[in-house]
């Protein structure tokens, strides 16, 4: 699945998209985001703040307790600021 | 209609264009945001959006307006890259027979596109850059409309 990082999350992460091959047992958006948390201290440094942080699978918000099965696009970002 | 462009945009010629060539709306309500300056902290405001994600945002809070009140027409315009202060950074038009729906249109996508579309402003002055945090008071706003009848308002 691709992953894509916006504004601060990708400051911090260092990085704007990849793709990525999580493994089994990681099934929703917030074991995802463990999963990413120990892949580095970039990474440990974008999603200290879990809680904070917004999702969308296929371009729709989601919560973190949505499951990730079939997911082409998962992007990550802090809350949305336009208007 | 939505659109999602570097440009500036032309509130008049914009109202023009929803009125052209058709005389059954009574009504229409523009709002435009521009970037605020806060005491000399902001030299200039850049927006990153998500490419796909926005206009498919955009669309359906569109959408859902349409689902809610009584239009004729709708536009949202949002920019995205470096403005400055003063510069236009989102417009949003309602048409329809009476004012009521216009301006309460205006007010819910407004209300909505604050917190679903997936824009972020970077602000950058003399003390360096600095994110835009999101506010209580956004949310708050958008979660009004939940607690309202969905019912079409004349």
């Amino acid at each position: 699945m691709r992953l894509l990082y916006f504004a601060w999350v990708k400051e911090k992460a260092g990085i704007a998209a990849e793709e990525v091959a999580p493994p089994d047992g990681v099934a929703t958006v917030a074991e995802l985001i463990d999963w990413l948390k120990g892949r580095g201290p970039e990474f440990a440094h974008a999603f200290a703040r879990a809680e904070v942080i917004r999702a969308a699978i296929d371009q729709r918000h989601v919560r973190h307790d949505a499951p990730i099965a079939g997911a082409r696009e998962i992007a990550f970002f802090p809350p949305v600021t336009g208007g | 209609m939505i659109r999602v462009q570097r440009e500036d945009f032309d509130v008049g010629a914009e109202i023009a264009r929803i009125k052209a060539r058709r005389s059954d709306i009574g009504a229409i309500v523009t709002f435009t945001g521009t970037v605020r300056d806060r005491d000399g902290a902001v030299a200039a405001m850049t927006l990153e959006h998500y490419p796909g994600m926005t206009e498919a945002e955009l669309a359906r809070v569109e959408a859902e307006a349409c689902a809610r009140f009584a239009l004729q027409a709708s536009l949202i315009v949002h920019r995205y890259g470096t403005l400055e202060p003063g510069d236009n950074i989102v417009l949003v038009a309602t048409a329809s027979e009476h004012r009521e729906a216009a301006f309460e249109a205006a007010r819910f996508l407004m209300d909505y596109l604050k917190t679903r579309a997936p824009f972020w402003k970077r602000e950058d002055g003399p003390s360096g850059a600095r994110w835009v945090e999101a506010e209580a008071r956004d949310e708050a706003a958008t979660a009004r409309w939940s607690k309202e009848p969905a019912a079409k308002q004349p």
